[in-house]
C-alpha cells in the first residue's frame, strides 16, 4: 500500500507541475534565506572576534573618556609625561605606546595617497602585533628629534610605490618630506573593517612638531608582560592615571581603560545582534513563504476536494488518500527545503567571499529550518486533504 | 423473490437536514434488482433518483431502512468497509465524467487498480485492455482535456469496469452529451450488460436513453411510482 501510494503521490506532483513549483518556490526562498542571513552573520562574528585574537590577548587600550553631570567638559588629552610615569610605575607594561593619529596625503612623485599618519615609538609595533617585512624601525636618536622617517604600512606601499622596495625613499606629507625606513607585514582588516595596513607610522615627536602642533597624545597602547594578570595591570593603571589626573574619590574616571577582551565582547556581541536580526526578518520570509504554500493549496482546494471524492468513489480508502497527500507535502516541502539548504550554501559561500567574512557551516540552523519548512508544506498541505477526506464521497465530489 | 436479489432495498428514507429545514428526499422506497439487469431510474427533477443512486452506490447512507448488496447489510458497514465494496464491487459513471484532469486516460483507467494493489504489468495491460474495449485504442496517452466530451466518458466507463465490477452504476451518463454520441455511450453500456452480464443501474430523465434498459423504475416525490419492464426483448 505504501508504495502504490507513493507512485500516486508522485504522479500527483508531476501532474501539477505549476502548483509543486509554486509551493517548493516558497519553502526555497525562506529556508534559502534564514541560513544564508545567519551564516553571514555567524561567519562576520567569527570575523570580528578573529580579528580580535591576532590584536593579541594582552593589549590594553587607554582613550580620554566624558565625565557625565553638570559643567561638563572634554576630557583632556594624555601628555608625553603620562607614558613616562606609566613605563616607570606599572611594572607589568612591556609596551607602553603613546598614539597621535590625523589623516594626511602622502606623495611620491606623481602619485598620492590619503592615509592616517600615526606618531608614536618603536612599542607601538610591539604592542599592535607589527612586524616589519624590510627595513628597520625607528632610532632612539629618532625618536628624540622628532627626525622624519616613517615606516609605512603595506596598502601605501601599494599605492605609492606598487612593486618597487619603497625603503630608502622619500615621501612627502603635507610641507615636509620623509625617508621610508621600515615597511611593516601587511595585517588586513581591523574588526572595525578598516584597513590596518594604510597607515604611516612616524615618530611622535614629528607628528606633534610638524602635523598637530601640539604635545596631546590621544590615546594609549600598553601591552602586559606574558604571564601577568591584566586586570591587575589595568587597575594599576586606571589608579595611576585618576592620580595624574586629579580626579577626586567620589568623580567617575574621565578616561576609559579597554582590554581586547572587553573589545572582543563588544564587537561580537554587535555582530550577534544583527545575526539575530537578519534570522528574525529571513524568518519572515520562511514565513511568508509559508503562506504562500498555504494560498496556493486552499486555491486548489476545490480541485483537490473533488479529486478526493473520485478516489473515494472509485474505492480508496480514507486512510490512503490521506497518506497520498501527506506523501505529497512532505515530498514538496523537503524538496523545497532541500533546494534551499542547496542555494543557501551556494549564496553564502559566494557572499562570504565577497564580504571577507569566514563561511562556517552551522548544522542547527540547516536542520531548523529544514524542519520548519518541512512543518508548514504538511500542515498546509495535509490539513485541508483531511477534512475533504472526511466528507462524504458524494458531497467530496459535489463540492463547488 | 425464490432466488436472492443482487440488491434488494427496504423501507429505505433520506432525510436532509434539520429540524425545520428537513427535507425527506427518500419517503420509504423498496427495490429489488437481480444479477444481470438493465435498469433506468427515471424520474423528474427533485423525485429523490440521484439520492437513491448514491445510496445504492455505497456514497452516501440512508437515514433509515436497510439495504441489502449480496446479502450483506450495507447500512451496517464501516465507512472503509463501505469504500472496499465500491472497489470491488461497483463501477461508476457520472454525468461529469469526474476524471482526473492533466492525467492521461491510461493513468486514469488505472487508478482503481493501483487501489486494488495489481502490479504495474498487469495494471498496464487492463487497463489497454478496457480503453480498448471502449473503443479509444490509441488514446492512452491523452489527457481529459485532449479529449472530446463523448471520448471522457468512454474513459470514464473503462475506469468503471476495469475492475471488472458486479454492478455498474451510472447517474445521467449521457447527460453532458448531444444525442448522437449519447446513443453511441448507450449502445456501450447496454454491450457491457449483454455481453459480460454486468448489472447496470442507471439514472436519467431522457426517455430515449431509458429505452435501452429493459426494466424502466419511476420515481416520483421520493417513492417508486411505477416499474415495469420494456416490452421489447434484450
Amino acid at each position: 500500500m505504501l508504495w502504490n501510494t507513493l507512485l500516486l503521490a508522485l504522479r500527483s506532483i508531476r501532474r501539477n507541475l505549476m502548483r509543486s513549483f509554486l509551493t517548493i518556490l516558497g519553502i526555497v526562498i525562506g529556508v534559502a534565506a534564514v541560513i544564508t542571513m545567519v551564516t553571514l552573520g555567524n561567519g562576520a562574528t567569527r570575523a570580528v572576534s578573529d580579528q580580535i585574537s591576532s590584536m593579541g590577548s594582552n593589549l590594553l587600550m587607554v582613550r580620554p573618556g566624558q565625565r557625565y553631570g553638570p559643567g561638563t567638559e572634554a576630557a583632556p588629552n594624555f601628555k608625553s609625561a603620562d607614558v613616562e610615569a606609566i613605563r616607570n610605575q606599572i611594572t607589568s607594561a612591556q609596551a607602553v605606546a603613546p598614539v597621535v593619529s590625523m589623516s594626511a596625503t602622502a606623495v611620491y612623485q606623481a602619485r598620492n595617497w590619503s592615509t592616517v599618519v600615526t606618531g608614536s615609538n618603536n612599542d607601538y609595533f610591539q604592542a599592535g602585533n607589527w612586524e616589519l617585512a624590510a627595513g628597520r624601525s625607528f632610532s632612539e636618536t629618532e625618536e628624540r628629534a622628532g627626525k622624519t622617517v616613517c615606516v609605512i604600512g603595506d596598502t601605501v606601499r601599494d599605492k605609492l610605490f606598487g612593486g618597487q622596495n619603497p625603503v630608502g625613499s622619500e615621501i612627502r606629507i603635507k610641507q615636509f618630506s620623509c625617508e621610508v625606513i621600515g615597511l611593516l607585514k601587511a595585517k588586513g582588516q581591523s574588526a572595525m573593517g578598516s584597513d590596518q595596513d594604510d597607515t604611516v607610522v612616524m615618530p611622535l615627536r614629528t607628528v606633534q612638531r610638524r602635523l598637530t602642533g601640539s604635545q596631546d597624545i590621544n590615546r594609549l597602547s600598553l601591552s602586559v608582560r606574558e604571564g601577568a594578570s591584566i586586570d591587575a595591570a589595568k587597575d594599576q593603571l586606571t589608579l595611576l592615571l585618576r592620580e595624574r589626573r586629579n580626579i577626586a574619590e567620589n568623580e567617575d574616571d574621565d578616561f576609559r581603560v579597554m582590554d581586547t577582551r572587553q573589545i572582543a565582547e563588544t564587537l561580537t556581541s554587535t555582530t550577534k545582534i544583527l545575526t539575530m536580526l537578519l534570522g528574525a526578518v529571513a524568518a519572515v520570509s520562511l514565513l511568508v513563504g509559508g503562506i504562500g504554500i498555504m494560498n496556493i493549496m486552499l486555491v486548489s482546494v476545490t480541485e483537490r476536494t473533488r479529486e478526493i471524492g473520485i478516489r473515494l468513489a472509485i474505492g480508496a480508502l480514507e486512510r490512503e488518500v490521506l497518506l497520498q497527500f501527506l506523501i505529497e507535502a512532505v515530498v514538496l516541502s523537503s524538496l523545497g527545503g532541500l533546494i534551499g539548504i542547496v542555494i543557501a550554501t551556494a549564496a553564502s559561500i559566494f557572499l562570504a567571499g565577497l564580504m571577507n567574512v569566514p563561511y562556517l557551516f552551522d548544522p542547527g540552523i540547516n536542520l531548523l529550518s529544514f524542519f520548519f519548512s518541512a512543518a508548514i508544506g504538511v500542515m498546509f498541505g495535509f490539513f485541508p486533504a483531511r477534512r475533504a477526506a472526511s466528507l462524504n464521497p458524494i458531497d467530496a465530489l459535489r463540492h463547488e | 423473490m425464490s432466488d436472492p436479489a443482487l440488491i434488494r432495498l427496504s423501507a429505505i428514507t433520506k432525510t436532509f437536514g434539520r429540524g425545520q429545514a428537513a427535507f425527506q428526499a427518500l419517503k420509504g422506497i423498496d427495490l429489488a434488482i437481480e444479477a444481470g439487469e438493465f435498469v433506468a431510474i427515471m424520474g423528474p427533477s427533485g423525485s429523490g433518483k440521484s439520492t437513491a443512486m448514491n445510496i445504492l452506490g455505497c456514497l452516501d447512507t440512508p437515514t433509515s431502512g436497510s439495504y441489502e448488496f449480496e446479502g450483506v447489510r450495507v447500512e451496517q458497514l464501516s465507512r472503509n468497509q463501505r469504500a472496499l465494496l465500491r472497489r470491488h464491487y461497483l463501477g461508476f459513471v457520472f454525468q461529469g465524467f469526474n476524471l482526473l484532469a492533466r492525467t492521461t486516460a491510461l493513468e486514469n483507467v488505472e487508478l482503481p487498480l493501483i487501489y486494488r494493489g495489481e502490479p504495474a504489468a498487469a495494471r498496464h495491460a487492463a487497463a489497454r485492455a478496457a480503453l480498448e474495449q471502449v473503443g479509444l485504442a490509441g488514446w492512452e496517452h491523452h489527457t481529459p482535456g485532449e479529449l472530446s466530451g463523448g471520448q471522457q466518458q468512454r474513459v470514464a466507463i473503462a475506469r468503471a469496469i476495469v475492475t471488472r465490477p458486479h454492478v455498474l452504476l451510472a447517474d445521467e451518463p449521457t447527460g453532458n452529451l448531444d444525442t448522437h454520441t449519447g446513443e453511441e455511450i448507450m449502445d456501450l453500456i447496454g454491450a457491457l450488460n449483454r455481453d459480460q452480464g454486468i448489472t447496470v443501474l442507471m439514472v436519467t430523465h431522457e426517455p430515449d436513453m431509458a429505452a435501452h434498459a429493459k426494466r424502466v423504475v419511476r420515481f416520483v416525490d421520493g417513492r417508486v411510482d411505477s416499474d415495469r419492464r420494456n416490452g421489447e426483448p434484450a
